[in-house]
């Protein structure tokens, strides 16, 4: 399985790819991408750091309470490290299953078990200083 | 306290020693990536962070706690030839 710490630009057509499988209805893939405001402050780009070691057996952890829950489900995670534009993916998870509403289960659940396991840090650059940014609970970060 | 694990090896004086990795504002505030940390006798993970990241003016950043690349409690004894680390509040995704 597709699930791994990059450096560089993540190849979104791969991380689809890995997911394919004959028995496959429903495809999904998820991209967290840069956001340019935060808090009203403008964001110039983002840095992310990686404890790669520890994020790729997370990963692995992930996708497998996924396969266990939703059985013939196939999943792929890419995060990316180092600077990132704003627009561009950070991490991009893809999600295949049987039908599609377990499709949109998996995916839910894989970016928030990501967002609230996976050990990787952000931090914004602003044209006058950078913070760390730590993930709220969801969609709100 | 609990003994040392199979593979423990014993520098000078019978002090076991732990890998440390620092991440984000931790690693900036060290100014080191890595480093190698004897442990006290008996010394827990929460301890480790106490006595290697003193709090500032602004007190303790909060951590999780890793140990052998998975998460652990701030109350278990690292062993003998242990990789640890302090993990400051995550933002990936």
């Amino acid at each position: 399985m597709m699930l791994k710490i990059v450096h560089g630009p993540i190849d979104v057509a791969l991380v689809r790819r890995a997911v394919d499988q004959p028995t496959a209805g429903a495809v999904l893939v998820f991209e967290g991408v840069g956001r340019q405001d935060h808090d009203g402050r403008r964001v110039v780009r983002l840095a992310y750091e990686a404890y790669a070691e520890m994020a790729e057996p997370v990963m692995a952890e992930i996708a497998a309470e996924i396969g266990a829950r939703w059985p013939g489900a196939r999943v792929a995670i890419v995060h990316r490290t180092g600077e990132v534009a704003i627009g561009e993916p950070s991490m991009v998870i893809a999600v295949s299953t049987p039908h599609r509403a377990e499709c949109y289960e998996a995916s839910r659940h894989a970016i928030e078990a990501l967002k609230a396991r996976l050990p990787v840090w952000k931090k914004e650059i602003y044209e006058d200083g950078s913070a760390w940014k730590a993930n709220t609970p969801a969609g709100r970060g | 306290m609990t003994p040392p694990g199979p593979g423990a090896k014993e520098a000078a004086g019978g002090a076991l020693a732990v890998r440390v990795r620092y991440f984000a504002v931790l690693r900036e505030r060290k100014g080191v990536d890595e480093e190698q940390v004897e442990l006290l006798p008996g010394e827990t993970l929460a301890a480790l962070y106490a006595r290697l990241c003193p709090a500032g003016p602004e007190g303790r950043l909060p951590v999780a706690f890793a140990r052998n690349l998975a998460y652990a409690r701030g109350d278990e004894r690292p062993q003998d030839g242990d990789e640890v680390s302090f993990l400051p509040p995550i933002g990936g995704g």
